[in-house]
């Protein structure tokens, strides 16, 4: 169980005044609260962009890695230390664009890992070019004629690659993206909640305003066991309605799981005195 | 013919892939060790799983092999090519095994070598078994010749095959009897000047590739996480690891790609374990941004760097040594790291096991350099001395020790440079590790002060590791008139190249790089106390050279370089000697 001073780093973001990603802060102490888990087993890992530095703001063990290799590095931790809490952040542009080989093959491991993507849909520390998800057409210093891609479809691509946990939030529903987090935090295995992430300074088409306007939750009635149903909710995006909640949920054993040699955390299996006679003797 | 304690026998076995050579290459090398003998065994193969032309030599001695010979006493040639590449190789006296009906209108050009037809297929079929079992067949037909104990081989096909069933055993035992039986018939066997006679009382010995060598080190150094991807020369490395996975409970992971794999041992590694990565050159280039990544937070990293030909795809199953400054030098920026090279089997073992010992007493990314030559070439070698290789994990805190050290600064500044690290996990140990540059508690910090302490903290720490970095090894008569210098695969080689100067009335040494980064401060004066110096390298422009220049500002002008992607050898060394300016013949 953890305090909100505890989780105080002390030092104040040096993000821009009113962008998204304070309130993904917000929204990711409150679950790492909610869920009664211990301080030092949370472990975060972040990618680089403005949404990389969110361990700096944060007090718990954090690895701050490259430019979209939070994952693997994420990954490497986890089957080191299953007893920790791993959690990622990290932009559009780290995890869908440069890191977007990682993102496929973690989902497919169901490696144990919640990955929160603070989704802007432009690059924001390199100062507003186009990313993976800016929509066709978007004008960006990279792309002063618009995006001639489509965008990547992050909730798509995780459903169909194996992600046990599809989630998506709002920066601007901080009660409901904590919860969005914490259930992500408690699930077992590869938890993807992709956040709806004004930038305030390099998106003026995808505003707090817009969201407003589409953004709304899925209905109690939604049954996020429902693949099918998932894949068409996840297809939904633009004026007419931008679906927010759990979209795919199923329970399927971890990469670590399936390991038997893991059931002492790597950590804490002794190395001092490591036999090898018998490797050897298989040589002779 | 030579006596036993002169015996130095060589073997060329050559087909094409898939038709089994490696397997019997295998069965005649460890018959050989379970006789009391030494071995070498190299091979020689393309970049293609069926067809084409590979070989495996096997170099039987009664004292340590240091490496293969550029001739040969016996061929068992299973193609044409086999015949018409290696037929010069062949020493005067010595035989070529072929099979007529499938060998035919080869030029047999030697008059001091004895052609033996061995009918490889139709035995093969009169034995029950088909073309893939020519080999088996020639492999009777050579022990008939050089006195390969036949229990020993005949138990070694059954521990071959046994899993494939006893058939199969069996089928193969009857070709090899049918091989030898022919021979011995049809020719003067006896007459043959190369015999291997058993050594009684000899301690067993392991028949070992450089690359499982590094694995079984990194093994018993407690390494419990190695992520890699397929590339050759290093893959044995990761096989190794998986095939022992359960056993010695620990995780390999085949990853996406290398960019993949060093990101996670590094997530590994600052965990707390114990962590590798294991490539090439190609994969190694992937990893460069890693690598800085390991320095920059500190994490304790083993990579094993495995050279072939390069660049790009250049020759993927051929041998060169020349990523040294690629690897010195890979990532930007100015930080520390350690490079470490072995020369043989033992010292993969005994310096891989090391190397974690390194990388956590000083927190930096520690690589172990080889080949494809000491790669995937096998030496006989006894069991490693387990007792040699001790743990020693660094500067790592726990609770009672952070208690009495509020706030934890994971980067404070000290005088050999390594700041307190510690697991993950741990009560009162919480802190940040940004990639970033940062202040001792962990936070992104530009101020022109802070890094100045960081940047010199942390070449502190190189400072630290290059006093204890051992010398070069010295092999050979103190006070030559000639000093090889050589690093890597080439140790064997140069070595041998010593009697074959020798002989020539020239007396030389070998000087050893071994490590190499930070350079060893004691080599410049081992390398001006040397009467004459002769680099060796296998590669076009002589990199430890120009490493020994920028050190030192010893030029080295003589050299004998290697590029055409096959391995240095003695004979190679003392004709490249011979051809030296001030070289004497
Ligand atoms: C290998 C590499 N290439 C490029 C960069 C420069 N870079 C830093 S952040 C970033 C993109 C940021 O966009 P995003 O990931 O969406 O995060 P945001 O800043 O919007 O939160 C880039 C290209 C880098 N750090 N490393
Ligand atoms: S550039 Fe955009 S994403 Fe980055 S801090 Fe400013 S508003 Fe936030």
């Amino acid at each position: 169980m953890v305090t909100l001073a505890e989780l105080n780093s002390g030092k104040i973001p040096d993000w821009c005044p009113g962008c998204g990603d304070f309130g993904i802060l917000n929204a990711l102490k409150r679950a790492m609260m909610d869920t009664g888990l211990p301080h030092e087993k949370f472990y975060l890992v972040a990618g680089i962009g403005c949404s990389g530095k969110t361990p700096q703001w944060l007090n718990t063990y954090s690895i701050h890695t490259l430019h979209g290799r939070a994952l693997p590095v994420a990954t490497g931790a986890k089957l080191a230390n299953t007893d920790l809490n791993v959690i990622v952040t990290g932009g559009d542009g780290d995890g869908y664009g440069i890191g977007a080989g990682h993102f496929l093959h973690a989902m497919r491991r169901n490696i144990d890992l919640t990955y929160v993507v603070f989704n802007n849909l432009v690059y924001g520390l390199t100062t507003g070019q186009t990313s993976p998800t800016s929509e066709k057409g978007f004008a960006t210093k990279s792309t002063p004629f618009g995006v001639i891609e489509v965008p990547v479809n992050p909730l798509a691509l995780a459903i169909a690659s194996g992600a046990t946990y599809v989630a998506r939030g709002y920066a601007g529903d901080i009660v409901h993206l904590s919860k969005l987090i914490a259930d992500g935090i408690t699930h077992r295995g590869f938890a993807l909640i992709d956040v709806l992430q004004p930038c305030v300074t390099f998106n003026h088409k995808n505003t707090y305003e817009w969201y407003q306007k589409t953004v709304y939750k899925l209905p109690e009635t939604y049954n996020p066991a429902d693949k099918m149903a998932a894949f068409q909710k996840s297809m939904e995006w633009g004026d007419s309605g931008i679906p927010i909640g759990v979209f795919y949920k199923e329970s399927r054993p971890t990469y670590a799981d399936e390991l038997p040699q893991l059931s002492t955390p790597l950590v804490k299996q002794p190395i001092d005195n490591v036999d090898i006679d018998r490797l050897m003797q298989k040589m002779i | 013919m030579a006596g036993q304690a002169d015996l130095d026998f060589s073997f060329k076995m050559g087909g094409e892939a898939g038709y089994g050579i490696a397997q019997s290459g295998m069965i005649f090398s460890k018959a050989c060790t379970r006789m009391g003998l030494h071995v070498f065994v190299n091979n020689e193969y393309p970049s293609l799983i069926r067809g084409g032309h590979n070989t495996v030599q096997i170099r039987v001695r009664a004292k340590p092999v240091p490496g293969h010979t550029e001739t040969v006493s016996m061929v068992l040639a299973l193609n044409r090519k086999t015949m018409d590449d290696h037929e010069k190789e062949v020493l005067p006296g010595g035989v070529i095994l072929y099979d007529a009906d499938d060998v035919k209108d080869t030029k047999k050009e030697r008059g001091d070598v004895s052609y033996c037809h061995i009918p490889l297929l139709a035995l093969a079929k009169e034995a029950g078994g088909e073309r893939i079992m020519r080999n088996t067949v020639g492999l009777g037909a050579a022990a008939a010749f050089c006195g390969l104990d036949v229990g020993i081989m005949n138990q070694l096909i059954k521990e071959g095959l046994g899993k494939k069933g006893e058939a199969l055993a069996d089928t193969n035992i009857r070709a090899a009897k049918l091989g030898y039986d022919f021979a011995a018939k049809n020719y003067d066997t006896k007459a043959f000047g190369w015999k291997l006679s058993g050594r009684a009382g000899e301690p067993p010995k392991m028949l070992i590739t450089g690359n499982e060598a590094m694995a079984m080190g990194a093994i018993r150094a407690g390494c419990k996480f190695l992520a890699a991807y397929p590339m050759t020369p290093a893959s044995a490395i990761m096989h190794y690891f998986a095939a022992n996975e359960r056993e010695c409970s620990l995780v390999m992971k085949h990853v996406e790609d290398e960019i993949a794999g060093i990101n996670m041992a590094i997530g590994a590694a600052n965990a707390g374990v114990r962590a590798m990565i294991s490539t090439s050159g190609g994969g190694f280039s992937l990893q460069t941004e890693g690598l800085g990544l390991a320095a920059m937070t500190e994490t304790p990293v083993v990579m094993i760097e495995v050279q072939r030909p390069g660049p790009a795809t250049g020759l993927p199953t051929r041998t060169e040594q020349a990523d040294l400054h690629f690897v010195i030098n890979a990532h930007q920026g100015e930080f520390p790291r350690l490079v470490v090279v072995p020369g043989d089997a033992e010292e993969c073992f005994y310096l891989t096991a090391e190397a974690f010992n390194w990388a956590e007493r000083f927190q930096l990314p520690v690589i172990v350099m080889s080949d494809k030559y000491l790669a995937e070439s096998f030496f006989s070698h006894e069991k490693f001395d387990q007792s040699r290789v001790t743990v020693n994990r660094g500067w790592i805190v726990g609770e009672d020790w952070l208690k009495a050290h509020q706030p934890f600064k994971r980067y404070f500044s000290t005088e050999n440079g390594v700041s307190p690290r510690v697991i993950p996990g741990t009560a009162y140990g919480i802190h940040r590790e940004p990639s970033d540059e940062r202040d001792e508690l962990g936070s992104i910090d530009e101020d022109p002060q802070v890094r100045k302490v960081q940047v010199e903290r942390r070449l502190r720490k190189f400072a630290s590791v290059q006093k204890e970095v051992p010398a070069p090894a010295l092999h050979g008569p103190a006070g030559a008139d000639v000093t090889l210098v050589v690093w890597g695969s080439t140790k064997g080689p140069a070595i041998e190249a010593l009697e074959l100067l020798e002989k020539q009335g020239v007396r030389a040494n070998v000087m050893q790089f071994v490590y190499m980064w930070p350079f060893p401060e004691a080599a410049e004066g081992l390398l001006r106390e040397a009467k004459r110096l002769v680099l060796v390298e296998g590669n076009a422009t002589g990199q430890l050279g120009r490493l020994i220049r920028q050190q030192t500002g010893i030029k080295i002008e003589e050299k004998i370089l290697r590029y055409d992607g096959r391995p240095l050898s003695a004979e190679y060394i003392r004709g490249g000697f011979t051809s030296l300016k001030g070289g004497r013949a």
